[in-house]
């Protein structure tokens, strides 16, 4: 089953001649443990489409899916539910609470779903060290690096028991290195922990990480990589 | 890649047979450049005749014939790790002569030819990826060249991408077909001095090709 699944969605912003085109009939699925990213020139409708995949906004029409449920069958609160349980978003700023400690802002959102502080920190802890920053798990956002920051965002989004990691340009404020970094936590976290990725992004090394590329231009996936063979094509000696 | 200064380079460290050195070499570059064995042996008959390595004694170069490194190959090899590589005329680059002469076949969809590169592209940077996957950190070599080919493919990418920006913006003010006009009228004519250069990309890519 496919975690992700997007149906012909369009959306479109204003009326008339003020009409904006966004999104024309995309279709996209994202399967269980799989990591898709979505390259394209700014202004080709990535972050609308991520938006729309994290039921942030809905789409004017196609429908999209999470985990076999179309989104426009559910309520509001359920809606709301399957952004706190089932949704990790990471951003390019972070979006970290700066009067947080890197502990408190990753079990934030369990508690806000109603689990207990205590069984909120343990799983925030846990999601801290399973990313390497168990030592900072004490730290408030101003005293940890851009990397430490993102990592502790993604932390964030990977907690409690979320199967879908939405990521808008997750690495644009870090250096080379740690953007590196970055992508080869969100593969690990599909390859090891089962999750999905869509990672938008408009830098190829860093969509190389993916599983898929798939490359929007004016609103429309206009193509896509084939699944890549193994890398010891590259490595063949010619004896 | 300079396979004479890649085997100073190992014999730097102390003597060695041919063999090892192969197989040190492959090591060392990641196995991503393939070394023929009779390159090797060639190479190292060179080294000798010309002072800048020398052998346990005569006969042919063989797997068992040790090497060492002279004085003068010494100098030599520091000689050649300092000197950058000559990178002052543009290489002969099929993709951009492919994506430049899209702009004038009739009826080509010039961004689905881009495309159809920057997919390519996209595909053999995550092979080189995947590579990575699994890196522990322990073969710096290797992730070194990996990265270096990723540099490099990365490039070509961030060129098609800006190709693309440019022809779009071309097209919307209609600047190309004034261009492809006045090129159809004149290929070598100098009207503009500003396209001097890529008259002589067109020309030397002609001459070569």
């Amino acid at each position: 089953m496919s975690m992700l699944e997007l149906r012909e969605v369009s959306k479109s912003y204003g009326q008339g001649s003020a009409e904006v085109h966004a999104l024309h009939e995309v279709s996209l699925t994202a399967g269980e443990g799989a990591m898709v990213a979505v390259m394209g020139p700014s202004g080709s409708g990535k972050s609308t489409l991520l938006t729309i995949a994290g039921t942030l906004e809905d789409p004017t029409s196609g429908e999209v899916l999470i985990a076999g449920q179309p989104v426009s069958s559910l309520s509001r609160n359920a809606k709301a539910r399957l952004r706190r349980r089932v949704i990790g978003y990471v951003f390019q700023d972070f979006n970290l609470l700066p009067g947080l400690t890197a502990a408190e802002n990753v079990s934030l959102p369990l508690e806000l779903d109603g689990l207990s502080a205590r069984k909120a920190r343990v799983a925030g802890l846990r999601a801290l060290d399973r990313l390497g920053l168990g030592e900072r798990a004490g730290h408030y956002p101003d005293q940890l690096s851009g990397g430490e920051r993102q990592r502790v965002a993604i932390a964030r989004a990977m907690v409690g028991e979320r199967r879908l990691l939405l990521a808008d340009e997750p690495s644009g404020a870090l250096d080379s290195v740690n953007a590196q970094a970055v992508m080869r936590l969100l593969h690990e976290a599909c390859k090891d922990a089962g999750m999905t990725a869509v990672v938008v992004t408009h830098d190829a090394q860093l969509a190389s990480w993916a599983d898929r590329v798939v490359f929007l231009r004016d609103g429309r996936i206009t193509d896509q990589t084939a699944p890549a063979p193994g890398p010891e094509s590259l490595l063949t000696p010619e004896r | 890649m300079s396979v004479r200064h890649a085997m100073l380079a190992l014999l730097s460290e102390g003597p060695k047979y041919g063999l090892q050195l192969r197989e040190e070499f492959e090591a060392r570059t990641g196995e991503i450049w393939p070394l023929n064995v009779g390159q090797v042996y060639t190479t190292l008959q060179r080294l000798e005749r010309d002072g800048l390595a020398e052998s346990d004694g005569s006969g042919e170069a063989g797997p068992q014939k040790g090497f060492r490194i002279t004085a003068e190959g010494e100098q030599e090899l520091a000689r050649w790790l300092r000197t950058p590589p000559d990178l002052s005329s543009p290489p002969r680059d099929e993709l951009v002569m492919k994506v430049l002469v899209a702009l004038h076949v009739p009826d080509t969809d010039v961004h689905a030819v881009i495309q159809a590169h920057r997919r390519y592209l996209v595909e053999l940077m995550q092979q080189w990826t995947r590579i990575k996957e699994d890196d522990t950190g322990s073969d710096l070599s290797m992730l070194l060249a990996v990265d270096a080919e990723l540099f490099r493919l990365d490039s070509v990418v961030r060129w098609l991408d800006a190709a693309e920006a440019r022809v779009k913006r071309a097209a919307a003010d209609g600047a190309m077909t004034r261009a492809d006009q006045a090129d159809r009228a004149d290929p070598a004519s100098p009207q503009n001095p500003t396209r001097a250069p890529l008259r002589r990309h067109w020309r030397e890519a002609r001459l070569r090709g």
